[in-house]
């Protein structure tokens, strides 16, 4: 009977379409926006991600993301380095300044210090120049996203010179960072080198960043790190985690996607079961006739089941698609746009269209339950 | 035709009525009715609209359960099977045309006139290839890969004709089969049914309201309010114009 149930769908065009363009904008709306909340979240520890190198973060044990910079003393490094299982820690400076461009224009920029010695956390990702370069007076390398910002009609290139606290800097790198939050630009330099760019504060460590000695288990370093020093260590999957967890937990930007996810899939169902009812009760003498013929009513569901299984398999499909299409578009250079598809976004997607699916053939199911085969003797 | 006959009944319902609803709502579509459908006759249920013709039929043909009464089918009772048996008795033995022909408009004629057959379990090349093999001999063959809507009024009930034999059922209902039909047409349908009776040895059982027709019928049972008023079977081989009435029942 199957190749009947498709024919009976695959027929009657427009009901087809219908149905299987409801699934797709369903799966469009939830995988589309689940995957810029995933992007966003994502924009969020960015530069948790670029900062490479070390296993383990340790910061003051209040920080709840990475933008809640609490400075550690000087001497917090020295304790972090003496902590069993820690091979070595270097500082980061993190924080906001604002740099001054030659037309007299400013700009908030997220600056981050290195450790003058290592340079750990250097960007990896080079466009122009080398991060040894950032050995240089005043030199500091710039996000080319940054650059662009500040700088719209320009080419990135070295060479270029702006002010921060009023102090020059020079730019002898281009590299490529992950998209921030703020959407600030990003600006590398070494740390002796960041604490000239800023005011001067009596703290001004941000994070430690550790590594631990060959054999050692990170976990378990981090867990000594915070007994004995009282700060907070995390590795840098946890830290992502935290941040993330903080900007779901502290802004409405998880609810606000979780409406519009909501409502593609009410929506989607909605069109979907209305468009798949209809076309069940346009072919209930079809179905019957099919039960006075002999059709019993397990095989009657199993056409109908089937029949959604193909529309929700296309029309999931073709959302999907769009979906995957927005995010190549999304993330084309110079695009500021966020988007991010992990494959939990597709098997959720894909869960959620099933549950469409399975929503909207109930109703058809039943009424094609209920009827009567003496339907097909009623003029 | 041999009509007049002793033979056994391929069919036999006794006493069956059929209430619908209940208490103030109760609906008695049939009240008492006792019939006899036997093989190689075309029986005829006639009367005005309402007074229980089909669901008399749906009754005769295992899709309704009497509400009391008894409905013995090649020799089975009826009354007795599950919902799920009274299907399984369907696929098996009864064969349908319906009024608006009911073909599915998305599969071709040979396609539709397969449908039982896969149904029973056949597999589509097997079915579609004895459903040509009976359109063809309807004088369909070059229709076979058509769609309902490419066809005209008679030849969609030639379709379902098709769909209603493809199977071998013992028993065919067809329900207004002419009603959809021009005059001619429906004559040729009639001729049809006829020769698919008395050939096959079927029973073959015709609700209508069309006088035209009547003069096929073997055995015709007028109903009225929920009963047979009269039944007249004929030994016949056309009219009643010119039989031997053999069988009159009145009920008052």
């Amino acid at each position: 009977m199957n190749w009947i149930s498709l024919k009976m769908l695959t027929g009657n065009q427009g009901k087809y379409l219908g149905i299987i363009l409801g699934i797709a904008f369903a799966t469009l709306l939830i995988a589309q926006q689940t995957s810029i909340f995933c992007g966003l979240m994502l924009q969020t520890s960015g530069q948790i991600r670029d900062i490479q190198g070390a296993d383990i973060w340790v910061m003051d044990k209040n920080v709840q993301f990475v933008d809640d910079v609490k400075p550690l003393s000087d001497g917090d490094l020295y304790t972090v380095r003496g902590v069993p299982g820690v091979a070595w820690a270097v500082p980061l400076y993190k924080g906001l300044t604002r740099s001054r461009l030659e037309d007299g224009n400013f700009q908030q920029t997220i600056l981050l210090g290195l450790d003058d010695a290592t340079l750990v956390g250097a960007p990896p990702d080079m466009m122009l120049g080398s991060v040894f370069d950032l050995r240089k007076p005043d030199a500091v390398i710039m996000d080319v996203e940054g650059y662009q910002l500040l700088w719209p009609n320009e080419e990135p290139r070295t060479g270029k010179r702006f002010e921060m606290n009023d102090k020059e800097a020079e730019i002898v790198g281009i590299c490529r960072a992950s998209r921030t939050f703020q959407t600030f630009p990003v600006v590398y330099t070494r740390y002796s080198q960041a604490l000239q760019f800023v005011p001067p504060e009596r703290k001004v460590l941000s994070f430690v960043l550790a590594d631990v000695t060959k054999g050692s288990n990170v976990e378990e370093v981090c867990r000594r790190i915070e007994k004995q020093t009282g700060m907070r260590a995390l590795t840098g999957k946890q830290f992502e985690w935290v941040t993330m967890e903080y900007f779901m937990r502290k802004t409405g930007i998880p609810f606000n996607f979780g409406i519009t996810v909501a409502l593609g899939f009410i929506v989607g169902t909605a069109i979907a079961a209305q468009t798949f009812y209809l076309f069940t009760i346009e072919n209930i003498k079809q179905y019957g006739a099919l039960k006075a013929m002999g059709a019993g009513n397990l095989t009657l569901l199993s056409m109908i089941l089937l029949q959604a299984l193909l529309v929700s398999f296309i029309g999931f499909g073709l959302g999907i698609g769009a979906a995957a299409w927005f995010g190549i578009v999304a993330n084309a250079p110079g695009s500021r746009l966020a988007f991010y598809m992990p494959v939990e976004v597709f098997i959720g997607t894909a869960l959620a269209v099933a549950a469409i699916s399975v929503l909207s053939s109930m109703l058809s199911m039943h009424r094609v339950m209920v009827v009567e085969p003496a339907v097909v003797f009623q003029g | 035709m041999t009509a007049i006959a002793n033979e056994k009944p391929l069919i036999s319902c006794r006493q069956v009525a059929k209430v619908y609803g209940s208490g103030n709502a109760e609906v008695h579509a049939l009240r008492g009715v006792d019939l006899d459908v036997y093989a190689g006759e075309l029986t005829m249920l006639v009367g005005p609209s309402g007074c229980g013709k089909t669901t008399l039929l749906s009754v005769l043909a295992g899709i309704l359960k009497p509400t009391s009464g008894t409905v013995n089918a090649l020799g089975t009772d009826l009354t007795s099977l599950t919902s799920w048996q009274r299907t399984a008795f369907r696929r098996d033995n009864v064969g349908f045309v319906f009024q608006q022909f009911n073909l599915l408009p998305a599969l071709t004629a040979a396609e539709n006139a397969a449908v039982p057959l896969v149904i029973k379990g056949q597999s589509k090349r097997k079915a579609v290839a004895a459903a040509i093999a009976l359109l063809e001999k309807m004088g369909m063959g070059e229709r076979v890969n058509n769609l309902p809507g490419k066809l005209s009024g008679g030849q969609q009930q030639r379709v379902a004709i098709a769909r209603a034999l493809v199977h071998h059922p013992h028993l065919l209902v067809c329900d207004e089969p002419t009603s959809a039909l021009d005059a001619k047409t429906g004559h040729t349908i009639m001729e049809l049914l006829r020769s698919i009776a008395v050939e096959g040895d079927r029973a073959v059982i015709i609700v209508t309201h069309d006088s035209r027709i009547f003069e096929f019928a073997d055995n015709m049972a007028r109903m009225d309010d929920g009963r047979i008023v009269s039944q007249e079977r004929y030994s016949n081989s056309g009219s009643p114009t010119n039989v031997e009435k053999v069988i009159v029942q009145q009920h008052a």
